[in-house]
């Protein structure tokens, strides 16, 4: 039976709304399918605003691979905005999806990926609005199921009442397998019901189903142990690991919307993975190895993307563009191909490094020549150690003279507060570096009118780093040093107006410190935050404080537990974490090791990158099987017989495609 | 594309220019911009069958290979109706005059008909809307120039909803559909269930928005002086049929087929917008 598209009843609510454009769909490059030429249907969700979750990555691979797949559909749906929410649940509208507008609830499969643990609450709007049962034990034979992914799914426990299951690592794969599953399950009269579909997804389709494991929990509130419940759920379930990304070059079709979104370029990921070893970085620890794309694909999928969207920018991604063994040569080629096109290039996440200038100065041939940011993250070199954050002030000196005697007008630099053994000292020390860069800089130019920007944010430790231990540094004492650096930075009349300073203040960290760092009672906290009207909690002017720390103080009275016991406590060896049973491949002890390394009271020793240095023992190739691909392979991009132009020429093609994750932005701030 | 704001069309038709590949010129200066220019955007939240822009190419182009390929290379909602090499002409002098269509449902004929009365017997009516330069007062009756209901369309059965056709002036500061409904409401108390539908269906000189000639209408646009720079003219064609609208399909029912938008650059029984708009 086709299913209605509920548009015709939303549209007239849709002049009432702001931004309505949002919901209308017909995206370039979008596809609507006949839904009942699909065996297998996926509503893939980022959840949150459209002009947030469209570009995203991840959804967009995930997306056109799905699609291409024979018998499987695939539509979108983000976060509705407040006023929009009032009005579908007025009217009786149900959560939809942009493509087709069909109801969320129709398809088999909700899939949801989540970039920050602070779009849980948006997850419970879209279910409510679906009207399927928010606790995963209540939804029936006609409710999707519901899967998460994305780097938050590696500790799903916070989020396990209402999901279905969670998918670790890269999706491309595996989400072909799942729909695999789902379709023979179909085909075969669906045995064992919806409880049958998750076993089997379990058993053959690496998926995470909480339900199929029990945890208990000791008196002092820690965790005992985490066990699984059934024969068909694994002691511990491994991350997804896509190798050979040439083979999997998506997105080729970018979804272009009509209406404004965040990134308005074509992205394309040029490796996968990053082994630096920062030890507050999650995604660098998940990630692991690192894979690149060649240089020859990279070449491509630029030409294709810019064809098949008509963008005119081109971001290359990863964790840490410049560390790519042939970045060189890839700049280079995509600087003569595109020269005089009005085609611009960037490299978002770069390092702290003189030769990321040099490449940074090679993609702006064309002229915009405007700000360069990098992340020193720490302002002491001391803590830097710490962190294992391999920059020296001699390296950013450098760094930024070069930036600015070529032409850069601005530098930003992004720092942590709040982190392991940190102290006043430290986070002053980024006023006097903010100093030193304004000096360097002014000389290296010759002109006073250069500024330099620092970007300050709370550190929040994360599950599978080697800080996942650690205490989080209360949000006081981070506001403390956060108000002590900016009268430090102010405090210099000669420098003053040359620096400008962000901040975030603690408060939305310790919240998502909680939900990061969260178990399964840590549920009934975001239900009573939701229900009491918590939306959009990544955003500063929805975010509220004091309801989250209510909801907390209430939902957890009864476990003997409290929102500082989720936080600021540090946690010892021997304590099971909630996300124990999750393997990211990162060896236990070698991570217990690394964190004892970084608060080593004699000073934190520093780990070398294994990309260029022997292996270190972190655990992951031999227990996932996997390898370090890099260059270089000694192609060259040639130019392009009409660089830009000319009618897309939409033919070669690879086979499949890759992960949910979008690394984009690097460290998790 | 009826909610879609003049920001969000241009940048998808810039994007649409790169993609179909056209040579198109750029402004010189530090952040160099595609050479596009419009005339007259249609307000966010209306539909549109006659809006008009300016492409500057640098090099001479079939106009049919535009047409077409820009229309392929635009997302669905957007189509191309045609092109004219002759331009120039998109300033303020062509485009005099916008005929208007409005939905208003949960209105009868009856009802609209009195409040068309009551509207053009005034001699002013004056409207206020917060525009980007603060609060700005409007002669609404000023600017129209007909108005009537369209009883062919709902007078056959009664529909639970009712259709104004106008031709209204353009002014600075423009008076919208939105601030025409404003003092329909306030001279009659017009008030429809749910947000009225408005679609632009044509525009162009005034006195040819009046007479409702469409061929006149072409000469206005070809009169203009010729610049070796900017060879192409284009009518960019807005439908708001997707998704396929309630709107639409009540318009269908009550209309007959003469609306069914045909897609792509309509080049077949229906040669353009104002011919559409002169058949109903």
């Amino acid at each position: 039976m086709p299913v209605e598209s509920v548009y015709s009843r939303l549209e007239p609510l849709l002049p009432l709304v702001r931004k309505p454009v949002q919901y209308v769909g017909g995206e370039l490059n979008s596809v609507v399918t006949d839904w009942d030429a699909a065996e297998v249907r996926w509503a893939l969700m980022y959840p949150d605003a459209y002009e947030i979750g469209l570009p995203n990555q991840g959804i967009q691979i995930l997306y056109e691979i799905l699609n291409e797949s024979d018998g499987v559909l695939a539509e979108r749906t983000y976060s509705v905005w407040p006023d929009l929410e009032a009005l579908m649940r007025e009217h009786g509208i149900p959560q939809f999806t942009v493509d087709a507008h069909r109801p969320v609830r129709a398809f088999d499969v909700l899939g949801v990926s989540f970039a920050t643990e602070l779009g849980y609450t948006n997850l419970l709007t879209a279910l409510d609005l679906a009207a399927i049962p928010l606790a995963a034990a209540d939804r029936a034979a006609g409710d999707p199921v519901v899967l998460a992914g994305g780097h938050a799914a590696f500790n799903p426990e916070p989020i396990a009442e209402f999901l279905d299951g969670a998918v670790l690592g890269d999706g491309e794969q595996a989400a072909l397998t799942i729909s695999a599953l789902i379709r023979g399950w179909k085909r075969a009269g669906r045995p064992g019901g919806r409880d049958g579909l998750l076993a089997a997804l379990a058993a053959e389709g690496g998926v995470y189903v909480p339900r199929f494991y029990d945890v208990d929990y000791l008196p002092d509130g820690r965790i005992q142990r985490v066990a699984p419940n059934r024969p068909e759920a694994p002691y511990s379930i491994a991350k997804h690991t896509v190798m050979d990304l040439d083979a999997w070059q998506y997105p080729s079709k970018p979804i272009v919307p009509v209406a404004e979104s965040v990134h308005e370029r074509f992205s394309v990921e040029i490796f996968r993975g990053c082994t630096r070893g920062c030890r507050f970085c999650q995604a660098g620890m998940i990630t692991r190895p690192v894979r690149e794309r060649s240089i020859t694909t990279i070449g491509d999928m630029v030409e294709r993307g810019l064809a098949a969207s008509g963008l005119d920018e081109v971001g290359l991604l990863s964790l840490s563009s410049a560390d790519h063994s042939e970045i060189n040569e890839i700049a280079t080629g995509l600087a003569d191909r595109y020269e005089g096109t009005n085609v611009g290039l960037s490299l978002p996440s770069t390092r702290v490094d003189a030769f990321n200038v040099t490449l940074a100065d090679e993609l702006s041939r064309n002229g915009r020549r405007s700000g360069l940011t990098f992340a020193p993250e720490g302002g002491s070199e001391r803590i830097r150690k710490v962190i294992n954050k391999m920059v020296t002030e001699e390296d950013l000196i450098r760094t930024v003279t070069t930036a600015y005697a070529s032409g850069w007008r601005q530098v930003k630099l992004y720092f942590m507060c709040g982190l392991p053994t940190e102290t006043d000292e430290d986070v002053l020390a980024v006023a006097r570096l903010a100093r030193e860069v304004i000096k360097a800089g002014r000389q290296a130019s010759g002109r006073r009118d250069i500024r330099c920007t620092v970007s300050i944010g709370a550190f929040v430790p994360k599950p599978h780093t080697p800080f996942q231990w650690a205490g989080q540094c209360d949000r006081q004492t981070v506001d403390e040093r956060l108000s002590k650096l900016g009268a430090a930075l102010r405090s210099d009349p000669a420098y003053g107006k040359a620096v400008g300073y962000r901040y975030h203040d603690g408060k939305p960290a310790i919240i998502e410190g909680l939900l990061s760092r969260g178990d399964r009672r840590v549920a009934k906290v975001i239900k009573a935050a939701w229900a009491d009207g918590a939306r959009f909690d990544g955003w500063t002017e929805h975010f509220s404080f004091d309801r989250w720390a209510r909801c907390a103080a209430q939902a957890l009275a009864a476990d003997g537990v409290d929102l500082d016991w989720y936080t600021t406590r540090e946690r010892e060896y021997s304590e099971v974490l909630p996300w124990d049973h999750l393997d990211a491949g990162l060896d236990r002890d070698w991570l217990w090791q690394d964190w004892q390394d970084a608060i080593d009271p004699a000073g934190a020793a520093e780990v070398d990158d294994c990309r260029w240095t022997p292996c270190y023992d972190c655990g992951v190739c031999p227990t996932m099987g996997t390898e370090i691909q890099t260059g270089p392979t000694g192609a060259r991009l040639l130019p392009l017989t009409v660089a830009g132009a000319q009618s897309p020429a939409m033919s070669a093609q690879g086979t499949v495609a890759r992960g949910p994750v979008a690394p984009a932005e690097g460290p998790g701030v | 594309m009826r909610f879609a704001s003049h920001r969000d069309i241009a940048r998808a038709v810039e994007r649409g220019v790169r993609r179909a590949g056209l040579p198109i010129a750029y402004s010189a200066g530090f952040t160099p911009h595609p050479k596009i220019s419009y005339a007259g955007a249609a307000p966010t939240g209306t539909a549109s069958e006659a809006e008009y822009l300016e492409l500057s190419l640098t090099e001479v182009c079939a106009v049919g290979d535009v047409r077409d390929g820009l229309d392929a290379a635009l997302p669905d909602g957007i189509d191309v109706i045609d092109v004219t090499e002759e331009a120039g002409s998109l300033g303020a002098n062509a485009a005099e005059a916008s005929q208007w269509e409005v939905v208003l449902p949960g209105v009868g004929p009856e009802q609209a008909a009195m409040a068309v009365e009551a509207f053009l017997a005034t001699d002013t009516v004056e409207v206020e809307r917060l525009t980007s330069k603060g609060l700005r007062r409007m002669d609404a009756r000023a600017a129209v120039v007909t108005m009537k209901t369209d009883r062919r369309a709902t007078g056959e059965r009664n529909a639970g909803y009712a259709i104004l056709r106008m031709v209204v002036r353009h002014m600075t500061p423009a008076v919208r559909p939105d601030d025409i409904l404003a003092a329909l409401r306030h001279v009659a108390a017009l008030a429809p269930s749910s947000p009225p539908l408005v679609t632009r269906l044509a525009q162009g000189p005034l006195a040819v928005m009046t007479a409702s000639a469409a061929e006149a209408h072409v000469q206005g646009l070809a009169q203009g002086q010729k610049e070796t720079t900017r060879p192409g003219a284009l009518t960019v064609h807005e439908t708001g049929t997707l998704p396929a609208s309630a709107y639409d399909q009540l318009l269908r029912g009550a209309a007959g087929s003469l609306r069914t938008h045909a897609p792509g650059s309509l080049t077949g029984e229906y040669p353009d917008a104002r011919n559409r708009a002169e058949r109903q």
